[in-house]
């Protein structure tokens, strides 16, 4: 005997979001995407970019920027990492990054944290005295030039790059090179010590 | 039968012989392996593999030649879904590697302990497009729990020995290391370290009591407690335990797929398995649930459907050794990360009182009546494959190991036969990997000698890896093999004819071959099975066969799958017949 058609059978009144969350079908809740700085001490080893890369490529996180470099340990190595993602996302990231074997630590900076970007900008060589001018306002310096060129280093926050980078188009701008944001946590607080 | 045939060599052993020290790379490679256990590989020879093979003439540890790598990777995969040790597989490099691949991936995606060890061409070639090189750490890096590249004939011993390590840690799965040539024909003395997890791997064991306390108040305060069970409780051994607590506590027992044979299915407690062809009465009661204890599954939207309509009523208490799968597919209200033996030890504990339940498991029972798994069997009719699978189970042991292929075939192998015990299913859940069945049953007959092993395949699956049969042939193992012969890749067909409005493209095979002459020409015993009439007969006859038996069951091709749930869909919305999909 079989039981009641799928349209005939009882059925639960509650729903969950995208996210697996229970949610009041009233007002759903959605979390919107916010930026993230992910620090990761990684064991510093053939093949260990490639293996934090295809981790966030292969799991579609929202990455901005990707930087690495040594550390005070010859064994350790450090990456920033900016992602976009909503708030279920970010944390997903951080337990599936920390689950890579040669990944030592991981932590979300705060918001305040110190984070600095460097950028190098190539302009035409016709004004050096003008984009020597634009350069000071940002904190920046000539670091090359020719006849035809000026290269000018500028670093910061992303937002002063970007405002920077806003200001030398006016001389033509032939060539940028960004590094993506390196960050460390403000006060004696680091990844590896709760303070 | 090879010279070094692969059976169990203990009594030939010399008891505690003094080890010969190690003088090579591959030599340190076999040592490891040793140390670790191992008593089975599977493999193929090839050019950069060979000085391990090498190596390996002298050691107590058998070899299974197989027909193709990737079964090579699958009978390992199966050697460890049962033994619950780490299966080992060896390949050459560049093809070797590669087809062992789709066996790394399916491991990966049910975490079974696999150790796979590749040949690479000499390091000074690497990246050079040498012949037979691939870049196998590459491929292999997104589907294992980690893939070490030997860089040094005085480490490789190293590498293998935390490869196995890792592979049996933890959340289990599959690692890979890869073996230049240079490096395993090297010089070394350097005796391998005992298989240890590397520093950076935690392994969580018990779960922070606190977050136990709570989670044990919500699950004795329910109206409506399901357990829902999955293959992680198998690997943590905790079948036991989960009996257990659900019996102590009178909670219904919804296991997923791959945690078939963690709970008894003829226990009144046990709704089997629920998701897209799971069980109307364990479907309704996860739609329905107020309160689900889920132990090692990872919501796999095979299980969930849509996970808008994934049990929203219900508190999520999420037991996991990975801290990974909380709140991946959906959220865990109650997040308890650790083994699953010692956290349904700790809520055992932790229970308050049994949840006042009652009312709940009358419906569940209702469910049950209302729902029943059958099927009709009309004489005019051709033979319907639940049939064979029903009559099998009931002329097996319990503690009969069912290995299966991909497709309509495993959904009636998993929904027919009455499953007791656990590591006696042996399938491809994740990834679903058409061919696993064929030598997937070679891995479990060499783990469980003394178990009977049964593989349901289906036809367009037992084609994708018959050349196994010359290896059970070899080894003389004594599998029965049934082939549920439709004549088609039946899931695709009753897709086509349920969402592609019967435009059967590709799914229909206008001939293939007779299944038991082909099982004779590999030297096997062959059967034929076409009606009511010797159901019964033809099993008892495979079955008495000491050897590897292939039944080719021609059953009826108009025969679907149902329950179902389709792709992305509501638990309880199910179809129970073709109809029913139109509704939903």
């Amino acid at each position: 005997m079989p039981g009641p058609a799928p349209d005939e059978r009882m059925r639960p009144k509650g729903r969950r979001n995208t996210q697996g969350i229970r949610v009041d079908p009233e007002a759903e809740v959605t979390h919107e995407p916010r930026q993230a700085v992910l620090s990761a001490l990684v064991k510093h080893r053939p093949g260990v970019l490639s293996e934090v890369s295809a981790l966030f490529s292969r799991r579609q996180f929202n990455i901005e920027s990707l930087t690495v470099g040594p550390t005070v340990d010859d064994d350790t190595a450090r990456m920033t990492i900016l992602i976009e993602e909503p708030e279920p996302g970010i944390d997903q990231a951080k337990k599936q990054l920390r689950k890579l074997v040669p990944v030592v630590s991981v932590r979300e900076l705060e918001g305040e944290a110190v984070r600095r970007e460097l950028a190098l900008v190539k302009v035409s060589g016709e004004k050096p005295d003008d984009v020597n001018a634009v350069a000071d306002m940002y904190d920046g310096q000539a670091v090359d030039a020719s006849t035809d060129s000026v290269t000018v280093e500028i670093t910061g926050s992303k937002q002063k790059i970007d405002a920077a980078i806003e200001a030398f188009k006016q001389f033509d701008v032939q060539e940028i090179v960004r590094t993506g944001a390196a960050a460390l946590e403000r006060g004696p607080k680091t990844l590896e010590k709760d303070v | 039968m090879s010279e070094r045939a692969s059976v169990p060599k203990e009594e030939e052993a010399e008891p505690e012989t003094e080890q010969e020290p190690v003088t090579t790379g591959a030599q340190s490679v076999i040592r490891a392996l040793e140390n670790a256990g191992t008593d089975y590989v599977f493999g193929v020879q090839g050019g950069a593999i060979m000085p391990v093979y090498d190596a390996l003439y002298d050691s107590d540890i058998n070899h299974v030649t197989m027909a193709h790598e990737q079964g090579a990777s699958h009978a390992a995969d199966a050697y460890g879904v049962v033994t619950g040790d780490p299966g080992v597989c060896f390949a050459t490099s560049g093809p070797g590697a590669t087809n062992l691949v789709t066996g790394i991936a399916d491991a990966n995606m049910d975490s079974d302990p696999v150790i796979a060890l590749t040949g690479q061409v000499p390091t000074e070639f690497v990246g050079n497009d040498a012949f037979q090189e691939t870049d196998t750490v590459g491929i292999t890096q997104p589907i294992t729990k980690e893939s070490y590249f030997a860089a040094d004939s005085d480490t490789v011993g190293d590498n293998v020995s935390e490869a196995f390590a890792l592979a049996d840690a933890g959340r289990q799965g599959p690692t890979l290391v890869d073996l230049p040539k240079d490096v395993t024909q090297g010089d070394t003395e350097v005796e391998p370290g005992a298989p240890e997890t590397p520093e950076t791997y935690d392994v969580p064991e018990e779960a922070d009591d606190e977050n136990v306390q709570e989670a044990a108040e919500a699950l004795a305060e329910a109206d409506r407690p399901v357990i829902l069970s999955g293959g992680g409780v198998i690997k943590a051994d905790a079948s036991n335990a989960l009996r257990e607590f659900a019996k102590e506590y009178e909670i219904p027992v919804i296991t997923t797929m791959p945690g078939i044979g963690s709970f008894p299915e003829d226990h009144e407690l046990s709704l089997e398995w629920a998701g897209m062809h799971g069980t109307g009465y364990a479907n309704m009661a996860i739609s329905n649930t107020d309160c689900m204890l889920a132990i090692g599954t990872r919501f796999d939207d095979r299980l969930t459907g849509g996970v808008d309509s994934f049990a929203p009523d219900a508190e999520v208490i999420h037991v996991d050794i990975d801290p990974a799968e909380i709140s991946k597919n959906v959220y865990a209200d109650y997040p308890l990360i650790g083994d699953a033996r010692n956290v349904l030890r700790q809520l055992f504990d932790a229970m308050p009182r049994a949840p006042d339940a009652d009312e709940w498991r009358d419906q569940c029972q209702t469910w049950k009546d209302e729902y029943p798994m059958d099927y009709d069997t009309p004489d005019d009719e051709p033979l319907k494959p639940q049939c064979v699978v029903e009559q099998f189970s009931e002329m097996t042991p319990d503690d009969t190991i069912v290995c299966t292929g991909v497709g309509q075939h495993q959904m009636w192998a998993s929904q027919f036969w009455e499953y007791t015990e656990p590591r006696t299913w042996v399938s491809s859940h994740g990834l679903g990997t058409m061919g696993y069945g064929v030598p997937a049953a070679i891995g479990a007959k060499l783990a469980a000698p003394d178990q009977e092993v049964v593989c349901f395949d289906g036809d367009g699956s037992f084609l994708m890896t018959v050349q196994g049969l010359s290896v059970a042939v070899r080894e003389q193992l004594d599998i029965t093999y049934v082939v549920l012969n439709n004549e088609a890749v039946g899931m695709v067909r009753q897709w086509q004819d349920g969402f592609y409005e019967g435009r059967r493209m590709a799914s229909e095979y206008p001939w293939i071959p007779q299944f038991d002459k082909l099982a004779e020409a590999f030297g096997a015993r062959g059967f034929t099975l076409e009606s009511y009439d010797n159901v019964e007969e033809t099993i008892q006859e495979a079955r008495e066969y000491d050897g590897p038996s292939v039944i080719d069951a021609h059953i009826d091709p108009g025969e679907n799958v149902f329950p179902m749930v389709p792709s992305g869909g509501d638990n309880g919305q199910f179809a129970l017949n073709e109809d029913h999909l139109d509704m939903i």
